[in-house]
């Protein structure tokens, strides 16, 4: 008698937990969702999205083109195709008049990132709705998690949407389906792409906590997508010239080591570690992200990595680039949580 | 009497070297209207903002509904709205929208919420524009939506900062009934802080004041005089005829009266306490006419000037004691 009163007790505890954390996750959703429809109804996203969407479609047709030249000037083009990994070619290849795919996806990702994250918590500040969101019984937290979810699950969604079309435009124009292998590389690919643009839309946010200003916050956020994608190399190659001078080399080790050592330098800019990640996942023919001597070179076999090899080649640059977006993210977080929630 | 809704105990808040709020103690009771009064920057809304856990006390207590705000945010925002000075909404959505999203936050079901966004929007009569975008609102519909966003979670306090900054005076007017409505027909609590003394004084049961992080004085309106003026704290006007010597020495002699000062409109008494009675039996049994006996009520606005407007901010401290 006892123990069922206690269990019935204990149940009805259960139960009103349960509810209470089901309340609780369903206003998270409810800021999720909010921000979501916010974000495909507000201008400045439609717009990106459109522009991201046109020179897609114009990379995949000048991608088709040149394949299909290539294919028409071979005469067994089915078996080129499975063994020069055509497909993935989609998303790599150009004519010269138009970048490739993933050189757009590497240029606009980045903007797309800021565009989604620059204002986020500004705005609120700035329409005084953040005091007013704060003065309801949530979690101060859900308010930036809420809208990090909600730019992520759109870049995502964005991004699928986008491979999954090439893949099947790939596939309707050339005629060639993708194997298995080149299908999970594209996967890989897109979620590296996810990646990425949630290390400038996490970099986006943490401005957007420090600033005061949406407008500073784009700002600086654009200062900063500009200096590693034009400065920063220009600077390496400054550092390098003199460091890779012939004269000065004098051992094997030496040039391999000052190589590898400007490399690594590079490698702190995570438009670089993308551009490597994404190069190995859609080239499998790409067996090395360093130097390799004559030495390490002789005896292989001169074959495309099969996937989980290439994968492993960039594991380095995917968990460097999870953890740069993560470090934004928590500056983020930890600021946003310290402040003063008052209007000015 | 019952426990207090809001008990402040010694709270104090500092801002690196300022102190915003200090030693503050103070109780609101359920059901009472308290209007905390106060120049700009005098450390109200960090006191309101303390209240909803939003930040937290450098030392001392705070209870809300018999919760502790600092460790337990979110029950108490629960219970408590709050309505922020400068008050916006999500521009691209609709009045309508604005509350059911708050409505949403709160976990109420939809259905339920629309029915008492209607009801509330009726009642802050903004029927007409609840499917206008709220960036066309004016600064006068934005605070009574506002305060219908506030009244959307059926809060047992409410908490208005600087509710009527910025509308004009038959807004004011408007909002300030709805709030004594709220009040009467709800039992709902309200906490009010303006640096408006006039409507303060039109609707608060008790008005606490507020200066430089310091409670000067708290009660209701005639306490409050009593608390700020040791002195004279009736003024009382007659205006009668012949007003000669005689009658004037024997004004001076009534107990409590402090000064009589002959004014061109009559005689001012200057009095401890409320003696008009025996003014009038002292007028007439000296044998002159009584036209006219009036009470100059002490308003804030004289412990107002008194107190912010003084002109050198360490009278402050001077005049208290």
């Amino acid at each position: 008698m006892e123990l069922a009163s206690l269990k019935n007790k204990w149940s009805l505890l259960m139960n009103k937990e349960h509810t209470e954390k089901h309340r609780n996750n369903s206003t998270f959703w409810v800021i999720v969702q909010k921000e979501f429809s916010d974000y495909i109804s507000s201008w400045r996203i439609i717009i990106l999205l459109a522009i991201i969407l046109l020179t897609c479609v114009g990379s995949l047709y000048t991608a088709v083109t040149t394949i299909q030249d290539a294919i028409d000037a071979n005469e067994s083009a089915e078996e080129i195709g499975r063994s020069s990994y055509l497909f993935l070619q989609l998303f790599t290849t150009s004519d010269g008049t138009l970048p490739s795919f993933i050189t757009f996806v590497g240029f606009l990702g980045p903007l797309l990132g800021i565009a989604l994250g620059f204002d986020a918590i500004n705005s609120e500040r700035n329409k005084g709705t953040l005091s007013r969101l704060m003065a309801q019984p949530i979690p101060r937290d859900y308010v930036i998690n809420g809208k990090f979810v909600a730019a992520l699950l759109l870049s995502s969604l964005l991004f699928f949407t986008l491979g999954l079309l090439v893949m099947s435009m790939g596939m309707l124009i050339l005629g060639i389906p993708p194997t298995l292998e080149e299908f999970f590389r594209i996967v890989f690919f897109l979620i590296s792409c996810i990646v990425y643009i949630a290390f400038w839309l996490n970099l986006s946010i943490l401005f957007s906590v420090i600033f005061r200003q949406a407008a500073t916050s784009a700002l600086s956020s654009i200062a900063v997508w500009l200096f590693f994608s034009v400065f920063y190399t220009m600077i390496i190659n400054l550092i390098a010239k003199p460091l890779l001078n012939n004269d000065s080399i004098t051992t094997v080790e030496q040039a391999v080591g000052r190589q590898e050592f400007v490399l690594n330098l590079l490698r702190l800019s995570p438009n670089y570690l993308f551009s490597e990640a994404t190069t190995t996942l859609l080239s499998p023919t790409v067996r090395s992200l360093g130097p390799l001597t004559m030495e390490q070179t002789v005896g292989a076999v001169a074959s495309p990595l099969p996937l989980s090899q290439s994968l492993l080649l960039i594991w380095p640059q995917l968990t460097g680039m999870i953890a740069a977006t993560m470090i934004c993210f928590v500056i983020a977080y930890i600021l946003f949580m310290r402040q003063e929630i008052r209007a000015n | 009497m019952t426990t207090p809704i809001i008990q402040l105990d010694k709270l104090t808040k500092k801002y690196e070297e300022q102190l915003a709020v200090n030693n503050l103690s103070l109780s609101i009771h359920k059901g009472e209207i308290f209007g905390l009064l106060g120049p700009n920057g005098a450390g109200k809304t960090t006191t309101i903002l303390m209240m909803l856990g939003l930040s937290e006390p450098t030392s001392g207590n705070i209870t809300v509904c018999g919760i502790n705000p600092t460790r337990n945010p979110i029950a108490v925002k629960k219970k408590v709205g709050y309505l922020p000075d400068d008050v916006g909404f999500y521009q691209h959505m609709t009045g309508l929208e604005n509350l059911l999203y708050t409505a949403q936050l709160n976990g109420i079901p939809l259905d339920e919420a629309k029915k008492r966004a209607h009801h509330l929007l009726q009642k802050v009569d903004l029927l007409d524009a609840t499917d206008k975008k709220t960036g066309k609102y004016s600064r006068g519909m934005r605070q009574r939506l506002g305060l219908a966003d506030v009244l959307m979670k059926k809060p047992e306090v409410i908490i208005l900062d600087e509710p009527t900054l910025g509308i004009d005076p038959e807004g004011v007017r408007d909002f300030l009934k709805l709030i004594r409505e709220l009040n009467e027909e709800e039992q709902m609590t309200v906490l009010l802080s303006s640096h408006h003394l006039h409507q303060v004084q039109q609707i608060c049961d008790r008005v606490g004041i507020f200066v430089n992080g310091e409670l000067l004085a708290a009660g209701d309106m005639e306490s409050l005089a009593k608390q700020l003026f040791v002195e004279d704290t009736f003024v009382i006007e007659i205006k009668a005829q012949p007003i000669h010597k005689e009658l004037i020495e024997r004004l001076q002699t009534i107990p409590n009266v402090n000064k009589v000062e002959t004014v061109p409109s009559g005689i001012e008494i200057y009095c401890k306490e409320d003696v008009s009675a025996a003014i009038s039996r002292a007028i007439i049994e000296s044998g002159a006419s009584l036209y006219q006996l009036q009470k100059k009520n002490f308003g804030l606005d004289e412990i107002y000037h008194r107190y912010f407007e003084g002109g050198n901010p360490d009278g402050i401290g001077l005049t208290k004691k």
